[in-house]
């Protein structure tokens, strides 16, 4: 009878299932980066003169920053030279509705679960599907306008509201922030734009779908939201890529700018290839990830669940600089075969009584590495701020790691910050108690997994937390010898 | 006679490097109840666990068939499938997983395995609801967490309970009763005699004959390093606790 370290072990191998590969013609750049390269991603998409600018500013600074090398993520030097930085499926002019988009693209989605056509849309939920380099088709837009909310991809805001993509660019995440995000700035194609007017409460989920087609090709994608005064909006992004031998990279920049008593609720389910049980291929996910509590009472709730990439590196943090505002973050990180994970977030508290929340859920399964990371800083000003931090591992076999980062930097004395952390591991005897009550291996890995992250899943929109329990459980799916 | 349920035969099996079990025979058959007692160490849970596939136990030598198939061959789950549960002596906590759920999905996998339908939420909880009463258990204990912060008592009433769901057609109770107090006791071994059947055959392994009381067996085996060194009637157990095991264990090393 197989031990049950080793139950684990094969418990704990995956078969990506989204990895297949859509056959279309796209217009790209060729490999390279350079000034003329960001002149020509800012014509192709008819840019204003000041974006141009900021684009060449954020290369010039990206040029002299070194790579963020604190983590505890390990990958080869990465060739930028020899990156693709702007993919597009060829289809002649910007399509202005469905009809016009190519079948194919349609038949993607529609394959990822994700059905564009107007019969067959996800209820409820408004979709922004970012093929490559650009937005190929956003639902539900003309509803969402009845209400003044405004849902697009990022370079249709460009030209259609380029004060708001002026006033907000950057003002999270500025240019230099890191270098990836300089990357970004430098070289963003496209994403998602929301904006919320003041006192509306956005009737429906506001999605994103973000796909990697094509080869060599990085995806660099922007996204905006602003919830103005009094309003709100739940977000959510997925993402899948095909299975390639090769790294991609994927260096995105979301920024949310939530004003007075407005709230942002941001769920992410990650699913980018991860590449195979040798570690060879998988998405490089290098993503900045802020949102500043602006106004009073504002509120910023992150939810993520991290199960593919290769490597991700990434901290959705909130700036909590308005009176009374809320911030919180939710994570289950998932890495197994030879996935690395270093993930966590910031807390900075600037205004008064800021509260902040974070529970942070590990896993790690066959040669997975993992971390947390997490910052609860504390200004002088911040009197009356509170923070709760929870960061609980789950070690499935016993070649996978994780380890606890927390920092904290309180320099108010009136502040109450509380770290709890825990590391377990699925134990032989948890295994064996459900497999007696007539539960197969896997069923009972993927239950104690679940009951694990229940807490962080259950954060998440019901239609996104179903997904999510699936893909933790076949992320862990294989065969029990 | 009913052919046996369960037929054990020169069984040897060890923990790592310690061999526990040094040749056990015994055949149970339907309806019946048999109590293993024996002092600590002498190897009942050991016994227990190997019937059950404990993955940290290797047999060694020996057979068991349970009705007439090999059951070492199976995997755990198969065994819990072909009828074969374990109350545990120390049942695990998983937190959240509520009970419901858990108890939910076993009941389901054991009847695909027996290709019934699955039960839906409503049919599974009147079933639950009518076997809580059982063991007196709090209906709102079934949407925690299984077993997270239960007391012992609770604990082992849950594990009663899971077993009236599943209806077994061997139980197995691992010392069932310790930690128990007397309320307690009165309640699991209500519970158990309530699911005595002439299907349904039961090993109660217990270190104390005061569980006996309750639960009244047909047969008592004593097991003593490794070995049964003693079988009778339901009087074994009162002469145990006259005189201890002592002159058992003995009379097991002298063998």
């Amino acid at each position: 009878m197989p031990s049950s370290a080793d139950t684990l072990e094969q418990l704990t191998q995956r078969d990506y299932e989204w990895g297949f590969v859509t056959d279309i013609e796209s217009d790209s750049v060729p490999p390279g980066l350079d000034e003329d390269v960001i002149r020509l991603i800012s014509k192709k998409k008819n840019e204003p003169d000041w974006l141009l600018d900021w684009r060449l500013e954020a290369y010039r600074r990206w040029l002299t920053m070194p790579e963020p090398a604190w983590s505890t993520v390990r990958h080869a030097p990465i060739d930028y030279q020899a990156i693709v930085y702007y993919s597009a499926p060829k289809t002649g002019a910007q399509p202005k509705s469905l009809e016009e988009v190519d079948p194919e693209l349609l038949r993607t989605y529609e394959k990822l679960g994700i059905p564009l056509a107007e019969q067959k849309r996800l209820a409820g939920v408004a979709v922004d599907a970012v093929f490559d380099s650009v937005s190929v088709a956003t639902t539900f837009k003309s509803e969402l306008e009845k209400h003044g909310i405004l849902f697009c991809s990022f370079s249709e805001a460009v030209q259609s509201h380029p004060e708001l993509v002026r006033q907000y660019l950057g003002s999270v995440v500025p240019q230099g922030d890191n270098k990836h995000a300089a990357l970004n700035s430098a070289v963003f194609t496209d994403g998602s734009f929301a904006y919320v007017p003041k006192g509306v409460r956005c009737p429906m989920e506001l999605s994103t779908y973000f796909r990697i087609n094509a080869a060599n090709t990085g995806q660099f994608e922007r996204t905006l939201i602003i919830a103005d005064e009094g309003s709100y909006v739940s977000y959510l992004e997925g993402c899948t890529a095909p299975k390639r031998d090769e790294n991609q990279l994927h260096a995105a920049v979301v920024e949310l700018v939530a004003l007075e008593r407005a709230e942002i609720k941001y769920s992410t389910v990650q699913n980018w290839y991860p590449g195979d049980a040798e570690g060879r291929g998988g998405i490089y996910n290098f993503v900045t990830k802020r949102g500043k509590c602006a106004g009073r009472r504002s509120k910023i709730s992150w939810t993520q669940v991290e199960t593919g990439s290769a490597i991700t590196w990434k901290y959705p943090s909130c700036i909590l600089q308005g009176d009374e505002s809320v911030g919180e973050f939710y994570s289950v990180a998932l890495t197994a075969n030879r996935q690395q994970a270093d993930t966590g977030t910031k807390m900075i508290h600037i205004g008064k009584n800021t509260r902040s929340t974070i529970v942070s859920k590990g896993i790690a399964a066959g040669h997975g590495r993992q971390a947390y990371r997490g910052l609860v800083k504390i200004n002088k000003g911040a009197t009356g701020a509170r923070n709760h931090s929870q960061c609980d591992s789950l070690l499935l076999g016993d070649k996978c790691q994780a380890d606890t980062f927390p920092y904290l930097e309180v320099k108010n004395p009136s502040a109450v910050v509380e770290h709890e952390a825990t590391t377990s591991k699925i134990g032989e005897d948890q295994l064996f108690y459900c497999r007696q009550r007539g539960i197969s291996a896997e069923d009972a890995v993927s239950m104690i997994v679940n009951g694990f992250c229940k807490q962080v899943l259950r954060e998440l929109p019901m239609e996104f937390a179903v997904e999510a329990q699936k893909l933790l459980g076949l992320s862990l799916e294989g065969s029990v010898g | 006679m009913t052919a046996p349920l369960l037929e054990i035969r020169g069984l040897r099996a060890r923990v790592g490097e310690n061999e526990i079990l040094r040749g056990i025979d015994l055949v149970v058959r339907p309806g019946e109840v048999h109590a293993i007692m024996g002092p600590n160490g002498s190897g009942k849970s050991t016994l227990a666990g190997a019937l059950a596939g404990r993955p940290d136990i290797e047999v060694t030598a020996g057979s068991v068939r349970y009705e007439g198939q090999d059951l070492l061959a199976l995997a755990p789950e198969l065994r819990a499938r072909e009828g074969i549960f374990l109350a545990f002596q120390y049942p695990v906590e998983i937190p959240g997983v509520t009970n419901l759920y858990f108890l939910k999905s076993a009941l389901n996998a054991i009847r695909r395995h027996r290709g019934q339908e699955e039960l839906d939420a409503i049919e599974f909880l009147t079933l639950v609801r009518e076997r809580t009463k059982l063991v007196e258990m709090d209906e709102k204990m079934m949407s925690r967490a299984i077993n997270e912060g239960f007391s012992g008592g609770e604990k082992k009433r849950n594990e009663v309970l899971q077993m009236a769901v599943l209806e077994p057609r061997l139980a197995i109770l691992d010392e069932t009763d310790s930690g128990l107090d007397i309320d307690a006791l009165r309640i699991v071994s209500g519970g158990v005699n309530a699911l005595r059947s002439p299907e349904r055959a039961m090993l109660v392994i217990t270190h104390y004959q005061r569980l006996l009381d309750y639960i009244v067996p047909d047969q008592v085996h004593v097991l003593a390093a490794g070995r049964i060194v003693r079988s009778g009637s339901k009087d074994l157990a009162l002469e145990l606790e006259e005189k201890g095991y002592g002159w058992l264990e003995e009379a097991a090393r002298a063998s």
